[in-house]
Parts: structure tokens; C-alpha cells; sequence
């Protein structure tokens, strides 16, 4: 068990998060080539992810590491029915440190019982994708110069997304007032309302996208998913509530960022795009700097 | 002289006693602690009279001591349950069961996606017992909370 790995965006402190994120926009602007020279870095992949693997292994491969690994369990031992245990146990033996990402829910904790490396969580289901709120963090400090004090929309699923739950319990940290847009149907679990109330912050939950958008400094917007409806005419009412076109912006603020955790579908028109306002891309293009510094911080090499 | 009638009732050489369990929890209570598999001689008192709960249940285990960590287990259905140690028909040890912060595999997850109902992963919670809301636990993998309402116990 490593005290450095990274399984949960609770284990980080405010403090932590914030050295994280300076670290971040080092490596953004001073590539360092040699840092994991001669490190092995495996990237196990239970179920195939496109984005946060690339990231990762373009994080690994700008800081000089090797990778080894798989990008989908049919192509492992997995498929012949190999357990976690005995997975994790012998790959921490050859690797200096390891990125998962599994359908099980709390894979990752229980990975990190059982290896001998630094375990970084790439996402275990529906529980936590920290490096997703970690390059969030990341975005939301790039574009707005705070963390403290910002008013930040969280559209969509709120009730399965588990991006949007991490940054919940992340922007706790600093003072943020959260403006919870979602159907009825996928509201924030009352949970994570506690710990926002916890932590004596202000919270609006409503149904309406467009009454937010003038109010916020952050757009957060998730995909909604027709199969998180019990009944479909539900879904098809609401389907078309969360979807942002641009001249929904032309009243918003000027510092407004749109984030989207991506793949995006249809929740965000693509004349959205060119807007200035758009920020999903280049959020994406931060988590590879964010998984550059996620990566040294937890080999203890910054 | 209530105590006195209780004994009467069943009174035991040696052993324990576990006494006030709510009723609704007595026989989840035997269920947690095995005692279906023991092969002492074991006397289950349900509906019993109570000044505390008007109702009460109790279980009384001949020539067995537990230890504490498997009667820790019914403090998350019976906090209110005294532990009464026997020995020669004396009363040696009374206590009351407190709830754990943690407890172990147990119980299991509400989630079923989480590692532990699907691989070999023994359960752990923390758990939460906030003023105002019902006692939960908090998988210590997957961190979904199972109500109590909801648990089902291994």
C-alpha cells in the first residue's frame, strides 16, 4: 500500500490540490524530457477509454517514461479469468507505478492494498475519475487566475456523473456557490448536497439552463443519458433543455469558461465551438499536464 | 426482582447474556451472530417484558464467550443490547455494546457493481452515525452507503 497514490479526489488536501496545480502548469510550460527515464509505467485498462488513456500516455511518453500494458481486458489474462488481486500483485512487480481504469467500482482502493507501486486511479465506474477533477481544477484556475469565490453551473447528470460529484467535493475547498441545473430525475444525491451544506456554501438547485448561464463564471456542462430514465418520455421532454447553443451565451459573463468532461454528443451545439467561451478542448489538452504533474507527484519525483 | 424472574426463566451456569434487543432486531441479531450454527445450548426470549421498550428480546448462549469484536457486529442493529457475562451463575461483566466506527466483511455493499460483490474482496465500512439521519455504512471501496434499512448481513 503507497500513501502517495492517488484513488479518491478526497485524498488530496486543499493544500495538495493547489501544489498540484502549480506543478501543472510547470510542466505546461517547462517540458522535461528525462524526469521517468528508465521508469516503467503500466497503463491497465479493464475497459477501453480513449481520451483519459491518450492523456496519460502522452503525459508518460513527454516525461521520457515506457509504458506497458493493456487498453482493454479482452486482451488480458483478465478474459481467462484472472482476478484483480493476482493482476494488480504481479504487474506492480514489473512497473514502477500503475494507472488503472475498471468497471469495478472501488478497484482502484483495493489495488492499492495489494500492490507494491503507486496506484493512480483512471476511473473505477461510476465511483471516481480524480484525474478528470484534478485537470478540472486545473482549467477553472487557468481561466479565471482563483479557485475562491466562483459561481459555478453544474449542468446535466448530476445525480450518475461522477465528474460532476468530484468537483463538488474539490471546489468545496474554496468557497464556490454551486447552481445545480439538471431534470428532476437527476439531481445531485442528497449526499453530496450534505457535504456541500457541510461546508456552509451556497447551492441553487433548478431546472432551467438558461437562467444559470447569466449568473456563472463556470459552465460545466455532462451529457444526460437516455438510459438513466425509467420512463423514455421523460427523457425525450427534457432532452432538449440541456442542450447549450451559442446565443445562449450572449448574456453571460465575459470571464464565462464552457467545460465539458467530453465525449461530447449533442449537449453542446458545435456553433458553441468557436466561441471564446468555449473551453472544452483546451481543458482536454490540460489534463495531459495535469497527468504530467499527477505522475511526479506520486513518484515523489517533484 | 424482574432480573431475578428473567433467571429463573433460563438461567445459565456459565456464558452470556445478551439482553434489550429491540425486538424488531432479535432475529437479525441471531442471524449476525451465527448463533444457528452453535451447538450450546441457546434460549431466544422474544416479546419479553421491558421497562425500557415495553418489548424486548434476548439471548441467552450457554458455556460460550464471544468476543468483543462478534457482538460489536449487533451494535449496528441492537445498540441499545446489554452483554451480561455469566460465570457460576454470577454476573461478572455487564456492558453495553457501542457502535463500531468500522466494521469488517460482515455485511455486505447495496452496490452492485462494487468490487466486493463481484470479486473476492472482503467488505469494509465506516461507520456513519450523524445525529440527524439514520446510521449508515460507507464502503470503504466503492464509497456508496448502504442504510441500514437496506443491509443485508453475510
Amino acid at each position: 500500500m503507497n500513501n502517495r497514490s492517488l484513488i479518491s479526489i478526497t485524498d488530496y488536501s486543499k493544500e495538495e490540490l493547489l501544489e498540484l496545480i502549480k506543478l501543472a502548469d510547470y510542466f505546461e510550460h517547462n517540458p522535461e524530457p528525462e524526469l521517468l527515464k528508465n521508469k516503467i509505467i503500466a497503463t491497465l485498462f479493464f475497459e477501453p477509454s480513449t481520451r483519459t488513456r491518450l492523456s496519460f500516455e502522452t503525459a508518460i511518453q513527454r516525461l521520457g517514461g515506457r509504458i506497458i500494458g493493456f487498453t482493454d481486458a479482452s486482451t488480458s489474462s483478465v478474459q481467462k479469468g484472472e482476478s484483480l488481486r493476482d493482476t494488480i500483485t504481479n504487474v506492480s512487480l514489473y512497473a514502477d507505478l500503475i494507472v488503472m481504469r475498471s468497471p469495478l467500482e472501488g478497484a482502484a482502493r483495493f489495488a492499492n492494498e495489494v500492490s507494491h507501486v503507486p496506484i493512480i486511479n483512471a476511473g473505477d465506474g461510476a465511483n471516481q475519475h480524480p484525474t478528470q477533477c484534478m485537470l478540472d481544477l486545473f482549467s477553472i484556475m487557468k481561466t479565471q487566475g482563483t479557485l475562491e469565490n466562483l459561481n459555478i453551473a453544474l449542468v446535466g447528470d448530476l445525480k450518475y456523473g461522477r465528474t460532476t460529484h468530484s468537483l463538488v467535493q474539490a471546489m468545496s475547498n474554496f468557497n464556490a456557490t454551486f447552481f445545480l441545473v439538471s431534470p428532476n430525475e437527476l439531481r445531485l444525491p442528497s449526499s453530496l448536497i450534505q457535504s456541500i451544506k457541510d461546508a456552509h456554501l451556497n447551492y441553487y438547485e433548478m431546472t432551467s439552463l438558461e437562467e444559470a448561464i447569466p449568473l456563472v463564471d463556470v459552465l460545466y456542462m455532462t451529457r444526460i443519458q437516455r438510459e438513466r430514465f425509467a420512463d423514455p418520455l421523460e427523457y425525450e421532454k427534457v432532452k432538449n433543455s440541456y442542450v447549450l447553443k451559442n446565443y445562449m451565451l450572449d448574456n453571460s459573463k465575459d470571464n464565462l469558461k464552457v467545460m465539458h468532461p467530453l465525449p461530447r454528443v449533442n449537449e453542446i451545439s458545435i456553433d458553441v465551438d468557436d466561441n471564446l467561451k468555449a473551453y472544452y478542448f483546451q481543458q482536454a489538452l490540460n489534463g495531459v499536464f495535469m497527468r504530467e504533474a499527477i505522475l511526479a507527484h506520486v513518484l515523489d519525483l517533484k | 426482582m424482574e432480573q431475578r424472574k428473567q433467571l429463573i426463566v433460563s438461567a445459565i451456569e456459565n456464558g452470556t447474556v445478551i439482553d434489550h434487543i429491540p425486538v424488531d432486531s432479535l432475529f437479525t441479531a441471531v442471524k449476525i451472530l451465527d448463533i444457528e450454527n452453535l451447538t450450546e445450548q441457546v434460549t431466544i426470549g422474544f416479546n419479553f417484558g421491558s421497562k425500557k421498550f415495553g418489548k424486548k428480546g434476548i439471548i441467552k448462549v450457554a458455556n460460550k464467550f464471544f468476543e468483543d469484536k462478534e457482538l460489536d457486529k449487533i451494535a449496528l442493529v441492537a445498540p441499545s443490547a446489554t452483554i451480561i457475562t455469566i460465570k457460576d451463575f454470577q454476573i461478572i461483566e455487564k456492558r453495553t455494546v457501542g457502535v463500531p466506527k468500522t466494521i469488517g466483511n460482515i455485511a455486505k455493499c447495496i452496490n452492485p457493481k462494487c468490487i466486493t460483490n463481484i470479486q473476492e474482496v472482503a467488505c469494509k465500512f465506516t461507520v456513519i452515525d450523524n445525529e440527524d439521519e439514520p446510521l449508515k455504512l460507507k464502503c470503504h471501496y466503492c464509497e456508496k452507503y448502504t442504510t441500514l434499512d437496506h443491509i443485508e448481513f453475510k
